[in-house]
């Protein structure tokens, strides 16, 4: 028998748990990564790999918010050419794990394992963003954008014009599968227990969606405790007043580049994990509209600085982007003929019918909720809640952070 | 060294063509430079990278085309209208401007002004937001494709066909639209007000400048020259598509900060030098390599020149 206090403290914990919107986003999130495979297996069936396929694609854009996350949301540094960094990881995967290398001068094809080219790629994504930021990080705030706006811009076009070493526009094709080195099956996969080597992801997306959403959770736990470390603090600090920041004895330009090799190595381990899953890549994949804006839409739309929120905008975007906008001509064309409107559906004269025009709108549809959600939450859906207290609860001497809740 | 390494070439090829490729590239600098202005002026006022930009030059190019092929005027392509169309095309092109820039305001009332006092980046994502926007409009409105753009302008040749009087009328329509520029916000109140406002908002509310006003007449001049640029481009070029605003905005948005963001001289400048780069890498090097030495360009300058060509040190506000 316990302290009589221990049940009314507990609720008392729960309560405060309830009250914390981000753990409970988190929370829905969590549930939602082992309800989403099962809701897919009860009402797609055997079909039920394309939805943890797309769901798997979208887990790679949520590695992404959160990475810019780090450049924009935490240190305030705004980065337009963060496909670049996807692009120099999914290369890298693709010219190193791949029998490409054969074509090229080197005549020679490396297999190096997924495994090993994650932590390759990342550390090339990082060492180009030291590169590129060294020399610029003292701009002020949007002479950077602008720069990696240019870079974003170079890389992808450099992919498409070496064709020696890239492939060019068709990109690189046929990327080794991951494998693991070791794996135990058993009776879920409708064998005996056995432990078998070299065991290969294969088309199955299962392996994929599992990955991802490892590399996802150690992403949220990584970037929670950078956040809340010295250097999060320093990186909040020069996001708010660079000047008063250094007066204070932190060093702008290391911060600033700390942020920007952070930020884009979680851009090149998510580019590698991309281009293993894809199984080829082209350099269209890594453009400015689909990529770099994209991303930053996220983070912003979410609410910068927030992690919980971010995933949620990343999510959000990206199944409105693929799934959502593009079903919407199937549901309209099935709705106006289940009310009697089927005419519409048929195209007459300039009339292309309903399901065309519908799609034809996609480009109207987005651009409408990228200004409709700015001008109604211009902060960003989930806004980190800490920066709103500072911001608008500062001035008074209560203390900022709640030490029950922190 | 690009001197070094395009000199050869330049010898090869002779003197005509070396005219030929000047002529090409002032001619789209002068186009370059009508778009770099907008962005110029806009982030001068707002400090807003307007994405939309871009797309407000092809809305211009795409206003203009029904009203070029209306029978009203009885153009004919190919130059043969002698100087029957030039009264014509000035109307079109005041029309276009008038239309282009009352739109350019009204995306301004709605999509920037409510977010004035919002997070910095969040009028970023709304501008986005209405490039998506007209680009999705202008797909509903002519489709995905090329459309052919007539071609009005007289091509008759000079000095031994090495540049044509369609450069030569581009570049006059650019000059006369900057210097009216020029004049605009150098002589008039309605300039004066908007170099105060970007030269401090505040100061400038308290001495009685509407601000608002004073925005919404940029967004309209920006618009009013990048839908000039927009009819010139397609007069010149003869083919327009719908998502043509975003590449050509990224070039016209270099020269912009080449000649220092902010400056509108700054601006037109820079959008020349940067034409001139171009035909010069399209016309000697190598096309594919042109928009890669744009954008290093873009990087080089700024990391060894922050402030662009003619642009003033200004503190972080």
């Amino acid at each position: 028998m316990s302290s009589p206090g221990r049940v009314p403290r507990l609720l008392g914990r729960a309560r405060r748990l309830t009250r914390n919107r981000d753990a409970i986003i988190y929370a829905i999130l969590i549930a939602g990564v082992f309800i989403v495979p099962a809701i897919a297996n009860f009402t797609q069936g055997t079909s039920s790999g394309v939805v943890l396929d797309q769901v798997a694609n979208a887990g790679v854009f949520v590695l992404l918010a959160i990475g810019l996350n780090i450049v924009v949301g935490f240190a305030g540094l705004l980065d337009l050419g963060y496909a670049a960094f996807f692009a120099i990881g999914a290369y890298t995967y693709a010219m190193l794990g791949s029998g490409w290398l054969d074509v090229t001068a080197i005549h020679h094809a490396v297999h190096i394992p997924f495994w090993i080219l994650l932590f390759v790629g990342m550390g090339l994504a990082a060492l180009f963003g030291l590169i590129l930021g060294a020399p610029t990080l003292r701009l002020r705030g949007d002479y950077l954008a602008i720069v990696t706006l240019g870079f974003g811009e170079i890389v992808p076009r450099i992919f498409r014009i070496k064709i020696e070493w890239t492939g060019g526009i068709n990109g690189i094709t046929a990327l080794d599968q991951p494998t693991l080195p070791v794996w135990l099956t058993g009776p879920w996969a409708g064998q005996d227990f056995a432990l078998t080597r070299n065991q290969v992801f294969g088309l199955d997306p299962v392996p994929y969606y599992v990955l991802i959403v490892m590399l996802i959770a150690v992403s949220v736990v990584l970037a929670t405790n950078l956040y809340r470390s010295r250097l999060g603090r320093a990186w909040m600090a020069i996001r708010e007043d660079e000047v008063a920041a250094a007066a204070m004895g932190v060093n702008p330009v290391i911060i600033k580049l700390l942020a920007f090799s952070i930020g884009a190595s979680f851009s090149g381990f998510a580019g590698v994990f991309f281009a293993a899953k894809l199984g080829g890549i082209d350099p269209t994949l890594f453009g400015f509209q689909n990529v770099s804006i994209v991303i930053l839409v996220m983070v912003v739309l979410g609410g910068m600085g927030n992690i919980s929120g971010v995933i949620v905008g990343a999510i959000g975007v990206y199944f409105l982007q693929n799934v959502i906008i593009p079903q919407l001509p199937i549901w309209t064309t099935g709705a106006a003929s289940s009310i009697g409107l089927s005419f519409l559906n048929n195209p007459n004269g300039d009339w292309a019918g309903l399901g065309d025009e519908v799609q034809r709108l996609n480009f109207i549809i987005f651009g409408l909720i990228l200004v409709g959600t700015m001008l109604f939450r211009p902060q960003g859906l989930f806004p980190s809640q800490l920066r709103q207290a500072e911001l608008t609860k500062g001035t008074s001497d209560q203390s900022v952070f709640d030490a029950s809740t922190s | 060294m690009v001197i070094i390494k395009i000199a050869p070439s330049v010898y090869q090829f002779g003197p005509s063509y070396f005219v030929r490729i000047i002529a090409i590239g002032i001619a789209l600098g002068a186009i370059y430079a009508l778009i770099a202005i907008g962005y110029t002026m806009v982030y001068g006022i707002v400090e807003l990278i307007n994405f939309a930009h871009g797309d407000v030059f092809t809305l211009g190019a795409f206003i203009s085309l029904p009203l070029l092929v209306t029978p009203l005027w009885h153009l004919t392509e190919g130059g043969g209208g002698g100087l029957g169309i030039v009264l014509p095309l000035i109307a079109v092109f005041l029309i276009v401007m008038l239309i282009t820039g009352l739109i350019n305001v009204g995306i301004e009332r709605v999509a920037y002004r409510p977010l004035r006092n919002a997070p910095r980046l969040a009028p970023l994502i709304t501008a986005v937001g209405v490039s998506f926007f007209l680009e999705g409009v202008m797909y509903l409105w002519k489709g995905a494709v090329n459309l052919h753009y007539p071609d009005l302008l007289p091509d008759n040749r000079f000095v031994g066909g090495t540049f044509s009087a369609k450069d030569v009328i581009v570049v006059i329509a650019a000059v006369i639209l900057v210097s009216g520029l020029a004049i605009f916000v150098n002589q008039t109140k309605l300039g004066k007000a908007m170099r105060a406002t970007a030269q401090d908002r505040d100061a400038a509310r308290l001495m009685g400048i509407n601000i608002d006003r004073t925005i919404s007449a940029t967004f309209f001049i920006g618009a009013v020259l990048a839908a000039a640029g927009g009819m010139t481009y397609g007069l010149y070029i003869n083919s327009i598509n719908n998502t043509l605003g975003f590449p050509i905005g990224l070039v016209a948005f270099t020269a912009a900060v080449f000649g220092g963001i902010g400056n509108i001289p700054g601006a037109a400048l820079g959008g020349l030098i940067i034409g001139l780069i171009r035909a010069m890498n399209d016309g000697y090097v190598d096309p594919q390599w042109t928009d890669v030495v744009t954008f290093a360009i873009l990087i080089l300058v700024l990391t060894l020149r922050p402030t662009g060509l003619l642009g003033m040190r200004v503190p972080e506000k």
